[in-house]
């Protein structure tokens, strides 16, 4: 039982890294993969909504959705919509320091695709309470792992002698592209 | 709109509140074509704005599967669109964005069953990336940006224009991939049994590189473009001049 915990988490953070492999919260990647920092701060966030998410999403799967199976979509988001609203309310009133840290990201992350998708790939997958948390938190890191990864290559990148063609997202989209590549090796823990 | 280190930049420019609204809409007076037009080519979603990536990027290994995500969303955009414009004096300003939101997960609800029902090989091909449609920045921007402020007629328009540019950006990114990974297009091979396939387009690594190349093609040209402007006639509305700059 808790090897298969385990076995889902580095799926989750390694073969199917919700970022290189199934395209899920480019936008972040895209967007705020600049900075090594910020790229961190992104990534705590990202693992904070998303174990919340599973949380939710285990619940309404057990106890609202089997009444009303048309409505999962739209339970889905607006739960976790306002869910995020009120933590992000509770955070700003009991820590200010980490609300400076995570605030400005965790409106953004509403809306970030990987957040819904985990909800989606939980249900579809019948994962239960734990198996979904350990989803959670490989989904979580795994995002983390590649954002810091882009942030690193491109602070290098900064610095390289780059033609003015290739500046801009055409180079971050084919950065990506190798790092899809080379996460691709990880397909070969899935038969061990 | 690149290297936005800042979050709240990215917020101002992700939802459609691109820079170039204000060249364009002059005190909000477009033509109709100029609505339609717009979001096909020059402001086009996904190869200039950068908006709705992930489904741009995972659905487009086939051309019949792009098919598919392109008409589902151009679906649940024009509806959108025309449902926010109709009720966007009723909506209130606090709660907009959970109202929007709530509108385009009806579409996507409607738009997933409908193609669970008459394309079940399609549907299940694309899996979760059809209720994914929900939260694909591109249609709540246009809401955000356009049709919570316009009359209905102009949001159908700017609805049907950027649905139709996210279709071509979605074909073409399927005809690369499949051309390439698999030596057929829609399904009918066009290379000949000889081909030697590139896998790895089909694979996701391909979806990056393939958008990441198009993305250089698109730069090279611009560049060549406006090494000519002086000697090209310059659009009215600053098209050209935008373009240099």
């Amino acid at each position: 039982m808790s090897s298969d915990l385990f076995w889902i988490l580095i799926s989750a953070m390694l073969v199917n890294n919700f970022t290189l492999h199934l395209f899920l919260g480019l936008c972040p990647f895209m967007g705020v993969s600049a900075k090594i920092a910020t790229a961190l701060r992104m990534g705590a966030a990202n693992i904070f909504v998303l174990t919340i998410t599973s949380l939710v999403a285990s619940f309404l799967n057990a106890y609202v959705l089997p009444f009303a199976p048309y409505l999962r979509l739209i339970s889905f988001i607006v739960v976790i919509a306002s869910l995020v609203q009120i933590v992000e309310m509770t955070i700003k009133k009991v820590s200010p320091t980490l609300f400076r840290e995570l605030g400005i990201y965790l409106p953004l992350i509403t809306t970030n695709c990987a957040i819904l998708g985990l909800a989606i790939f939980q249900t579809n997958r019948g994962y239960g309470f734990l198996e979904g948390l350990a989803f959670a938190l490989g989904a979580g890191l795994g995002l983390t792992l590649a954002l810091v990864l882009m942030a690193s290559i491109r602070e290098r990148a900064e610095l390289a002698d780059i033609p003015a063609l290739a500046k801009g997202m055409g180079l971050v989209l084919i950065i990506a592209g190798s790092l899809s590549l080379a996460f691709m090796g990880f397909a070969g823990l899935s038969t061990p | 709109m690149t290297g936005t280190e800042n979050a709240a930049e990215l917020v101002r420019h992700a939802p459609g509140a691109h820079e170039d609204g204000a060249a364009l809409l002059p005190g909000g007076t477009t033509t109709s074509t100029q609505d339609f037009l717009r979001g096909v080519w020059e402001e086009n979603p996904v190869l200039v704005q950068m908006l709705g990536l992930c489904p741009a990027l995972a659905v487009t290994n086939t051309v019949a599967n792009s098919l598919a995500m392109g008409l589902a969303t151009f679906f649940v955009l024009t509806g959108s669109s025309l449902l926010v414009s109709t009720f966007k004096n009723l909506i209130p300003k606090e709660v907009r964005i959970a109202s929007f939101i709530l509108i385009i997960a009806t579409f996507v609800t409607i738009a997933d069953m409908t193609l669970a029902a008459v394309v079940p090989d399609i549907h299940k091909a694309l899996g979760a990336f059809i209720a994914l449609i929900v939260v694909n920045c591109m249609i709540l921007g246009r809401q955000e940006a356009f049709a919570s402020k316009r009359p209905i007629g102009r949001a159908l328009l700017d609805a049907v224009g950027t649905g139709f540019g996210f279709i071509i950006a979605m074909v073409m990114m399927g005809s690369i991939r499949e051309l390439l990974g698999n030596g057929s297009l829609l399904g009918y091979s066009v290379f000949g049994p000889s081909f030697e396939p590139w896998i790895i387009m089909i694979l996701p690594p391909g979806g990056f590189l393939t958008l990441g190349i198009i993305l250089l093609a698109f730069g090279w040209g611009r560049g060549r473009k406006a090494a000519e402007v002086p000697r090209v006639r310059r659009w009215p509305h600053g098209v050209a001049s935008r373009r240099a700059a």
